[in-house]
């Protein structure tokens, strides 16, 4: 059979993730380091994880309700009204989620109409332009820059609007690059999203881990600008609980309704056992989500001071858990740069343009290791340098 | 918590260099303020974390609980000191609750640690009772893990 004539085509259109190819890689060779995972190498607290099991043995199986167990949608609201000063109402202005990723599809599927254009900032993580791609949105891709500090700048989002835009994606702090937005980055941004009369997706799954003091802003915090926001948050990256599989969405309750309805035909409600541990991690768990901060911390500024003394330049990066340094001083691609570390030095990187065109000439290292595996790592990649000098000048 | 001294405490091996990094402070200070806590004693000294238990060496290890009469002019200290004496000794602990010293013991075999406890430490003037457990298993000392390797194992998978 011909299958392709049966399949959909968009999702045909639609590339797979190149993150994948160095992991398939990666997989096969044995002994090989690698600084490519984008998820916390901390386990769930052990109190959330308790609190999980706890609610198995009380016989705590049955779904939740569509939008999640009023307790967490409680919790959730307090915290971002305790973190980011930002009020909505539990019982309608949030929504729990099978992961951040499920309400940003939501979102997207809730407010594109065909032919729609949705502006999303890269390099970026890999499910924006799919995920538009297949809601018969129009992406328009906005290139950051390394001397921008990849933050979004006003002018390039000014020069990408047509018509035709309604959505403005948001991904700080920003997985690859490790960059965030702040305050006065999103008044200018939030000005011309008010005068074009668009919407904004604001994921902050990486919220708690920014750095130098800076805590995360929610362009939602800015004048005129709760109302037209939706944010996209959750529990992966923050308390350590990927695997668990819960995200939520907040915003205007007429936006926050109609994604609920999709959520309950297409889902249901998100997974109960986790709904509990969340419930858990929201009450007791900023001591934990502290002592990982600093723990990460010390691995970004050990990793960047080792790139930039490795002659590899390196932005600071004030969030997230990357670091994106720029390898075009040693004349590879961002491929054939992973691939010879790979293949050469056993060690595993993501090429940066896995996350969008710019990102050519970077790669993205995930600090998401212990010390002491970043220090054999980092030496490893010195090595693959100082080879790489070496070869140029013979 | 201090930063520097909870690095060295998981770690010592790090160098100064990239302790600077870490913490965001001058090699120079780093330095600096490693030296002031080593001369004032609050830095005592830089040890392995052995796994014993890995070595084919017999070694045995028990904490042994005890019960004193503390003396009137120095209460506890005075018992604490003829403890840490022995050479056997590695570790004196004073305790609340149902006895008064925990001590931390090592020989070769349990009958090193049985005769040491029966001939020494029972008959020093003022000690009224001890109870010996024998630690059978190390699973986790100093903050790391020593048994079952595949625990510490990466789990996490390649996604996306």
């Amino acid at each position: 059979m011909d299958y392709k004539k049966y399949l959909n085509s968009s999702i045909q259109s639609v590339s797979p993730s190149g993150i994948r190819k160095f992991f398939d890689i990666a997989n096969e060779m044995d002994n090989v380091i690698s600084l490519s995972i984008g998820e916390p190498d901390f386990q769930t607290p052990w109190h959330i994880r308790d609190e999980g099991i706890h609610s198995l043995i009380k016989g705590k199986t049955w779904y939740s309700p569509n939008r999640g167990f009023s307790d967490l949608l409680k919790e959730v609201t307090s915290y971002y009204e305790r973190r980011f000063s930002l009020t909505y109402s539990p019982n309608e202005q949030a929504l729990v989620t099978v992961g951040g990723s499920e309400a940003i599809d939501l979102a997207f599927r809730t407010l594109i109409e065909p032919g729609d254009e949705v502006i999303i900032p890269q390099p970026s993580f890999v499910c924006y332009e799919p995920l538009t791609t297949m809601a018969d949105g129009k992406p328009v891709i906005i290139n950051t820059k390394n001397e921008d500090k990849f933050r979004l700048k006003a002018e390039d989002l000014q020069a990408a609007i047509t018509p035709k835009t309604k959505l403005l994606v948001l991904p700080y702090p920003n997985n690859p690059t490790g960059a965030i937005m702040e305050r006065d980055d999103l008044e200018q941004i939030a000005k011309i999203v008010i005068e074009n009369d668009l919407l904004v997706l604001s994921d902050e799954i990486y919220s708690e881990l920014t750095y130098g003091g800076r805590n995360h802003v929610s362009i939602a915090s800015i004048d005129g600008m709760y109302e037209r926001t939706v944010v996209i948050n959750g529990f992966s990256k923050s308390y350590a609980m990927t695997g668990w599989r819960l995200g939520y969405a907040l915003g205007p309750a007429p936006i926050i309704d109609q994604m609920t309805k999709l959520h309950q035909y297409g889902i249901m409600s998100s997974p109960t056992t986790a709904q509990y541990a969340a419930i858990e991690a929201l009450k007791n768990g900023d001591r934990d989500v502290k002592k990982m901060r600093n723990e990460y911390d010390m691995r970004r500024r050990l990793v960047v001071d080792s790139f930039n003394d490795m002659g590899l330049s390196c932005f600071e990066p004030l969030g997230a858990f990357y670091v994106f340094p720029c390898i075009k001083s040693t004349g590879l691609s961002s491929e054939e740069f992973c691939t010879r570390l790979i293949m050469e030095k056993q060690v595993a990187v993501v090429p940066g343009n896995a996350f969008g065109k710019c990102g050519e000439g970077f790669v993205r290292v995930s600090y998401s290791y212990s010390l002491n595996h970043l220090k054999t790592a980092l030496g490893r990649i010195r090595d693959f340098i100082k080879e790489l000098e070496d070869g140029n000048k013979g | 918590m201090n930063k520097l001294l909870q690095l060295l405490s998981t770690n010592s091996q790090f160098s100064t260099a990239e302790i600077s990094a870490m913490l965001g402070e001058p090699e120079d200070y780093i330095k600096a303020q490693i030296k002031e806590y080593e001369n004032k004693g609050i830095i005592k000294g830089y040890q392995a974390v052995v796994n014993w238990d890995e070595l084919e060496e017999s070694y045995v290890e028990a904490l042994i609980e005890l019960k004193v009469a503390p003396k009137k002019e120095t209460g506890f200290d005075e018992m604490a000191q003829m403890c840490m004496a022995f050479e056997e000794v590695e570790s004196v602990y004073l305790m609340a609750g149902v006895y008064d010293f925990a001590l931390i013991v090592r020989g070769e075999t349990m009958q090193d640690i049985a005769m040491f406890v029966a001939k020494k430490l029972s008959t020093i003037d003022g000690v009224l009772s001890t109870g010996t457990h024998f630690i059978m298993r190390r699973y986790k000392d100093r903050g790391m893990i020593l048994t079952d390797p595949e625990s510490q194992a990466d789990e996490r998978s390649l996604i996306l």
